[in-house]
């Protein structure tokens, strides 16, 4: 498969991000991270290391603006052009969520009375595609992923975590996005649906997806990741694959 | 110049019972009610000897109206020979030496209760209705200040919801009698308590027809020639009680509106509620010299 | 500390709802300080915050069931100009019948609780003009099954409802028309929670299926993390804080919405 794209075009260039929580009934502040620069292009991984509590989560959460930075730049390349994420309207920052970038977790969002399948095809559904399309490609994802075939029709909601956590990836993932966040993804996943998984990811990175990602276990990824940046306090130093990172 | 040339001898009454203000402001109330056709117009409402709720609201227009060349007559649920007719008609032939008569031909000022004459009206005839409640959204709306608001917004949701609960609840609009109409494409009216035959007599008739409360201190008008439109959904019809095909057991007459006479054995006869019209067609059926005029239902049918 | 937050860039379409600095007084309490919203089509605001925080009030102002001392507040809607504060009761009347749905949380506000369900709901119908009893009968029961109201309970009375069942009627009723905006205020507080669960459900659902442009107030953190896109933080008739509903929760800037926050998760 060639891909379609330019590797050179950045998606994503932080610029001295920071962010810490002011925590009122303490009167206390507690700094998250900071200083964090990095830049990537399109079908580019990067892994976030650290130890416990450096602030991976935060940081991805920061990019997707869960978290409001504290200071800093993280300017986007979307489809629309250049927006500084920390700065977006909330309605424009909504309206990357819905088409270029995604947040992958480990938990399924379910509602109920909304079938497995109909919850894997809404993303493609609420992009335009037509309903039948969107639930043949929902189904071809949750049969990818390991999901029996037997309750693609049924309720999410009634479905132990294990399929949950297929049902949330095969959802997450079934619409390729410029901008991918990948919080753990991979955790407590069994073998068949992670090599699924990773097999989706190698996929949409060759399509021109660019991800950062915050695993337990960065093995599980080993062969995707292109760059890495360790947010341990005082370890500086990135880490350099075969794209440079600032 | 003395004193008695400039002022009237006393008299134990006023000219048709009512002082000249009380007269002038009903005129008043009235031509306004003419000009905003439906529209309910507050008057003050004096006291008649009368109870209130027995057709005081009637009284008072029929005595502003009434002058000594005008033939009188008054009818209670169609009967001209009721108590509370005849108390009427006997009360405003002595307080203004009008003329009275049954015959609707020959009236020129007829005061109602519940019912309009089979006898097509002319122009030159004025009914007056007697009417219990003005109010058609009373039913729907308790607040009267806001039922007003409503009129003003021609905000009548609500009463076509009524006729909607009826079908619903019953598969057929229950309103007999009272039914809200729509005056000149403009104010819902009650028409009084007439029954749903008599409304079509009301869309663009020849005559004035006023209807005062006299309780409700409320008077409206439809003025000649003014469309009064039942409240109906466009796709159930409105309708007229079954009484096209019965017939009066005392004179034979047919096609009109009937009082109903529970039988001892469970059955039922009917008599034409026109009471005068039932005594000319009996002095018709004799070969009595009777002139019945032009009927708005022909056969049961009303005329279109 | 935090950045401040430029105008949209990217979102085409206009804001359906634009309510600028509404203030509102009632003798010395103030229940409304220079509060602005804006929401786009298809966006689910929540409103959060005490009793007596101004919520409600403010609802009702988008309601146009109270008039504020200053501000305006316009729907990008064809037809429909200018400040909707303006508005003469007619106006206001026509316009809140026709473009605007509202679920209170006292069904005897919405509904008349003697009529039957169904003619509720057509009640709405009847306002906007419809005239023909089939088609009163099909858009009531119409709106009702999408309420998930069950259909042979159509004609009882809501007095003889339950109040998950009668605020489906007030739901059914909003919605008849098909309006631009749905208001919600506290559309589930009082219920069991199983009943107030099913509720939102269906809300959500709506919601999905008709992209809905919807204003929710509630106390109720869950209710609002539940069903908006964005949030607003409300505290004695001033908004305390704004933000997309995921920040809000997760990242609260202001002590109150922290409180809050910390108080119910």
């Amino acid at each position: 498969m060639t891909p379609q794209f330019n590797r050179d075009a950045p998606v994503l260039e932080v610029r001295s991000l920071s962010k810490g929580f002011t925590m009122h009934h303490l009167g206390a502040q507690m700094a998250a991270f900071d200083d964090i620069s990095f830049q990537l292009r399109a079908g580019e991984f990067l892994l976030l290391k650290g130890r416990n509590g450096a602030g991976k989560s935060t940081l991805l959460r920061a990019l997707y603006r869960s978290y409001l930075p504290g200071g800093g730049e993280i300017l986007f390349h979307s489809s629309h052009g250049v927006i500084d994420l920390a700065r977006a309207a909330d309605v424009d920052v909504s309206l990357l969520r819905k088409t270029e970038m995604g947040f992958v977790t480990q938990f399924l969002t379910a509602r109920p009375r909304v079938s497995a399948e109909a919850l894997v095809a809404e993303p493609l559904r609420l992009s335009g595609v037509a309903q039948e399309d969107a639930l043949e490609q929902a189904r071809h994802w949750l049969d990818a992923f390991g999901v029996k075939r037997t309750l693609w029709a049924a309720y999410p909601t009634t479905f132990s975590g294990g399929e949950q956590q297929k049902v949330n990836l095969a959802r997450a993932l079934i619409l390729p996005q410029r901008l991918l966040l990948l919080d753990e993804p991979t955790a407590s996943l069994d073998a068949s649906a992670r090599a699924a998984l990773i097999d989706r990811l190698s996929e949409l990175k060759s399509r021109g997806t660019a991800m950062v990602g915050v695993f337990h276990h960065p093995g599980d990824v080993a062969q995707l990741i292109d760059s890495e940046i360790d947010l341990t306090p005082d370890v500086k130093s990135l880490e350099e694959r075969e794209n440079v990172v600032v | 110049m003395s004193l008695e040339t400039l002022t009237k001898s006393w008299e134990p009454m006023s000219y048709g019972f009512l002082d000249a203000s009380a007269k002038r402001e009903i005129r008043r109330k009235t031509l306004k009610a003419i000009a905003v056709p439906g529209c309910q117009i507050p008057y003050a409402s004096r006291e008649v000897p009368m109870a209130r709720g027995w057709g005081t609201g009637g009284l008072q227009v029929s005595c502003t109206l009434i002058n000594p060349d005008m033939r009188v007559k008054v009818i209670d649920q169609g009967a001209d020979d009721s108590v509370n007719a005849a108390s009427i008609r006997k009360f405003l032939a002595r307080v203004s030496g009008a003329p009275v008569t049954m015959d609707t031909l020959e009236a020129d000022l007829i005061q109602s209760r519940h019912r309009i004459p089979e006898e097509k009206l002319r122009e030159d005839q004025v009914l007056v209705l007697q009417v219990p409640n003005p109010e058609p959204l009373r039913p729907v709306q308790p607040n009267m200040s806001i039922a007003r608001q409503m009129h003003a917004d021609a905000d009548y949701g609500r009463m076509w919801l009524q006729l909607y609960e009826q079908i619903v609840r019953s598969g057929r609009v229950m309103q007999g009698a009272s039914y809200p109409s729509l005056v000149n494409g403009r104010f819902v009216m009650t028409p009084s308590p007439i029954p749903r035959w008599d409304v079509p007599k009301m869309d663009m008739a020849a005559h004035l027809t006023i209807l005062s409360a006299g309780r409700e201190k409320r008077l409206h008008a439809v003025p000649p020639y003014t469309r009064v439109e039942p409240l109906v959904f466009d796709d159930v019809p409105f309708r007229v009680e079954d009484h096209g095909r019965l017939v009066c057991t005392r004179s034979g007459a047919r096609g009109f509106f009937m009082n109903e006479i529970p039988q001892e054995d469970g059955t039922s006869s009917f008599e034409v509620s026109d009471s005068e019209l039932g005594v000319k067609t009996i002095h018709r059926r004799d070969g009595d010299a009777a002139r019945i005029g032009e009927t708005w239902y022909t056969d049961g049918e009303m005329a279109q | 500390m935090t950045l401040t937050l430029d105008a949209p860039r990217f979102v085409e379409t206009k804001p359906l709802l634009t309510a600028r600095n509404l203030s509102k007084s009632y003798g010395d309490v103030q229940a409304l300080r220079d509060v602005s919203a804006t929401v786009y089509p298809g966006e689910v605001l929540g409103i959060v915050g005490e009793s007596g925080s101004g919520k409600s009030t403010f609802l009702r102002c988008l309601n146009l069931e109270e008039t504020p001392d200053a501000g305006s507040y316009s729907l990008d809607l064809p037809d429909v100009q200018g400040n909707l504060f303006d508005l003469d009761r007619y106006g206001r009347r026509m316009l809140c019948a026709t473009r605007i749905g509202i679920v209170y949380q006292n069904p005897h506000l919405g509904l008349l609780m003697g009529h039957s369900s169904s003619g509720n709901v057509a009640e709405r119908l009847l306002v906007a003009g419809e005239r023909r009893f089939e088609v009163l009968r099909d858009k009531a029961r119409n709106a009702l099954d999408a309420s998930e109201f069950p259909l042979d309970r159509m004609d009882a009375p809501p007095i003889e409802l339950s109040g998950g069942m009668q605020q489906r009627v007030q739901l059914a009723k909003a919605i008849a028309l098909e309006p631009a905006l749905l208001l919600l205020d506290e559309p589930t507080t009082g219920l069991d929670v199983s009943v107030q669960a099913l509720v939102l459900d269906t809300l959500k659902r709506l919601q999905q299926e008709r992209r809905i442009t919807m204003v929710i107030v509630s106390h109720d953190l869950g209710v609002i993390r539940t069903l908006s896109d964005r949030v607003m933080v409300m505290r004695r008739g001033a908004v305390v804080e704004e933000g997309l509903a995921d920040q809000v929760f997760q990242d609260p800037q202001h002590s109150y919405t922290q409180q809050l926050v910390h108080a119910k998760l």
